[in-house]
């Protein structure tokens, strides 16, 4: 199917946006290796939700970073910010070989992203739990500016332990701020274990309602299913919050990673550098892993 | 520049902003009329700031009855959140509100802004550089009887270690209509640090401030008193006692404690005989932290901070308080005595 999302985003073919989610996950490696560490498995998870947004879906215009009418895009989980960056560069908001120097002494880009150094970043993050309420006031903020744009926040479903999200999921709901969208990465891992066995934060989607929200429950690694959830999203500034829960494998496309947690922080050696990327460019394979593994 | 001179500048001012409405007028506190009060002021005035600039909105978390702020909320409901008691929630909104173009002022109590969400104020406000207005009201132990945890003894040494955050103390209503104005365009992440709402007169009309510039009120040779926020009138009337005694102090109301005006300082190393800081906090990190970064690099004279010792305040009605940790005008005067050794 080609994905329609004229309405917001750009007509896009689902091959294209499978070869962008790739992208993600090659330079999150390449990245990765110039770094020494980095976020591996969290941002696998989330390829195909930030290639969708990204190259689907977001009202943006990337020769202008700062259009006041631009939806917003906020990464409550900073920690992907590696699997960020190289989406914004592609999109044409800085030159991609600032890259090279991920991480390096002076660079703009760290583990964290920094709205103040780069382009596209349209909020700093990092502390987990403030991402919600950062895109709260954001869509509050469209009302006396009588502005249409959307607020996404992408969240992981670990950073459902954080009080402040249900600050702002409460206020959420009752500010009827309709055009906020939220995206739980429900991953299913951090970083001590399994979700469920650390702190359990299921069921989302009914808790979310309970608060309020407009949810939706979705397969995160599945590229229709995600435009569809976007598609489905109502217009409007005031209403309930949108919240979709996608379903994802933490570590995504490399088989060794999914589901385990001896990659939330890693670093690709010698060949299993090769081998991993190697495994990337053949594309998403059906998951083996069924439960999580040290 | 002297009470004369303050009080010329804020004429200056005056005129160019609405006057107080008859409901106002006609309210006051122990015959003080509520046009002198910060407490009634704040809402009005930052009513009178939303009437001439479209990015001003108001937060504030289940206090809007006791910050007054529902002035505001009744002069412009469309730019008014209520949070509930949520404060965390309501400085990051702000910040988000502020990174869409919009200059939000949140307001709460200052253990439940400054203490409470410190790292909402670094991370969120001032890390990203946005014009987030943090009122914090019923600082210091202006909260008496309702004890430790709604005191903020802390949170001028909290909020001055956060890089690019600038911290200003309101000494009385016309310093904060005067704060209020010229917050308006600064740049960047402020916190502003209110008293109880009932804090002393000092200016008689709006001053001319500028934020990282001391307002010297009163001239002598002997000693400087350095205060801020309601400990500036302490600092006045000790003075008028203490010349009483042949002892001429200087009185400088520092402010903004970020950026801290340097010169001042060094000119009081310079011209008079000894300094004594007095502030409504802990000792440590507030005023006389920073006054004494600065003494340790001049010449050194005779000096003392004054404030709130290490440790938690009593139980008490605020007056009880001040008069037992020496923060009231028999206090400060005593303690300068003591400085100068004459006590």
């Amino acid at each position: 199917m080609t994905a329609q999302t004229a309405a917001h985003g750009r007509n896009v073919s689902r091959e294209f946006l499978e070869e962008r989610a790739k992208f993600v996950r090659l330079e999150t490696v390449r990245l990765t290796r110039i770094a020494g560490a980095g976020h591996y498995s969290s941002t696998f998870s989330a390829a195909e939700l930030l290639a969708c947004l990204y190259y689907g879906h977001l009202r943006i215009n990337p020769a202008e970073p700062l259009w006041a009418d631009r939806d917003r895009f906020v990464l409550s989980k900073g920690h992907i910010a590696i699997g960020l960056y190289p989406i914004l560069a592609d999109l044409g908001y800085f030159d991609p070989r600032l890259l090279d120097d991920y991480t390096r002494l002076g660079s703009a880009f760290g583990d964290h992203p920094d709205m103040k150094k780069i382009p596209g970043c349209d909020f700093s993050s990092g502390s987990l739990g403030h991402g919600l309420s950062v895109c709260l006031g954001i869509a509050l903020a469209a009302r006396p500016q009588k502005r249409d744009y959307r607020v996404y926040c992408m969240l992981g479903d670990g950073e459902l332990n954080e009080g402040q999200v249900w600050e702002a999921a409460m206020a959420a709901s009752h500010f009827g701020v309709g055009n906020l969208v939220a995206i739980v990465d429900a991953n299913r891992l951090q970083i001590d274990g399994a979700t469920a066995d650390i702190m359990g934060v299921e069921p989302i989607h009914e808790r979310f309602a309970s608060f309020g929200w407009e949810v939706q429950r979705i397969d995160g690694h599945d590229i229709d299913a995600v435009l569809g959830a976007f598609d489905a999203l109502p217009r409007g500034t005031t209403g309930k919050p949108q919240m979709i829960v996608a379903d994802t494998i933490k570590g995504r496309g490399v088989q060794m990673m999914e589901l385990s947690l001896n990659w939330h922080v890693g670093n690709l050696v010698g060949r299993d550098y090769d081998a991993v990327i190697e495994e990337i460019q053949a594309g998403l394979k059906p998951v083996t892993a069924t439960e999580v593994r040290p | 520049m002297s009470n004369e001179a303050s009080s010329e500048q804020g004429a200056a001012l005056s005129g160019l902003f609405t006057g107080v409405s008859d409901l106002k007028e006609s309210r006051s506190v122990k015959g003080t009329p509520a046009s002198r009060l910060p407490a009634f002021v704040l809402g009005e005035e930052l009513g009178d700031l939303a009437d001439r600039d479209p990015r001003v909105m108001v937060l504030t978390a289940d206090l809007a009855s006791a910050n007054r702020t529902t002035e505001f909320r009744d002069r412009h409901p469309d730019r008014f959140f209520d949070f509930g008691i949520a404060e965390k929630n309501m400085i990051t909104a702000a910040a988000g509100m502020a990174s869409a173009g919009q200059v939000p002022y949140a307001a709460t109590f200052a253990a439940f802004c400054a203490i409470l969400c410190a790292e909402q104020i670094r991370t969120d406000c001032a890390y990203p550089d946005l014009p987030v207005r943090v009122l914090g009201h019923h600082s210091g132990m202006s909260m008496g009887f309702y004890g430790t945890s709604h005191h903020a003894l802390e949170d001028i040494a909290m909020m001055r270690t956060i890089a690019g955050l600038t911290v200003v103390c309101t000494t009385d209503a016309n310093h904060l209509r005067a704060v209020l104005r010229a917050s308006l365009d600064h740049p960047g992440a402020m916190y502003i640090r209110m008293g109880r709402g009932r804090d002393p007169e000092v200016y008689g009309e709006v001053p001319a401030i500028t934020f990282g510039k001391a307002i010297r009120l009163r001239e002598g040779g002997d000693l400087t008193i350095i205060a801020t926020g309601a400990q500036v009138r302490a600092a006045l009337d000790a003075a008028e006692n203490l010349a009483g005694q042949g002892i001429e102090t200087r009185v400088v109301d520092m402010h903004t404690i970020k950026p801290l005006d340097e010169a001042e300082i060094r000119a009081a190393a310079a011209e008079t005989g000894a300094i004594l800081t007095v502030e409504e906090h802990n000792i440590i990190g507030g005023l006389g932290s920073a006054v004494a970064e600065v003494l340790v690099e001049c010449e050194r004279v005779p000096f003392r901070r004054h404030g709130m010792p290490d440790e938690f305040a009593l139980i008490g009605p605020p007056a009880g308080l001040y008069a037992h940790y020496r923060l009231d005008t028999p206090g400060v005067t005593a303690v300068a005595l003591e400085l100068l050794g004459k006590g």
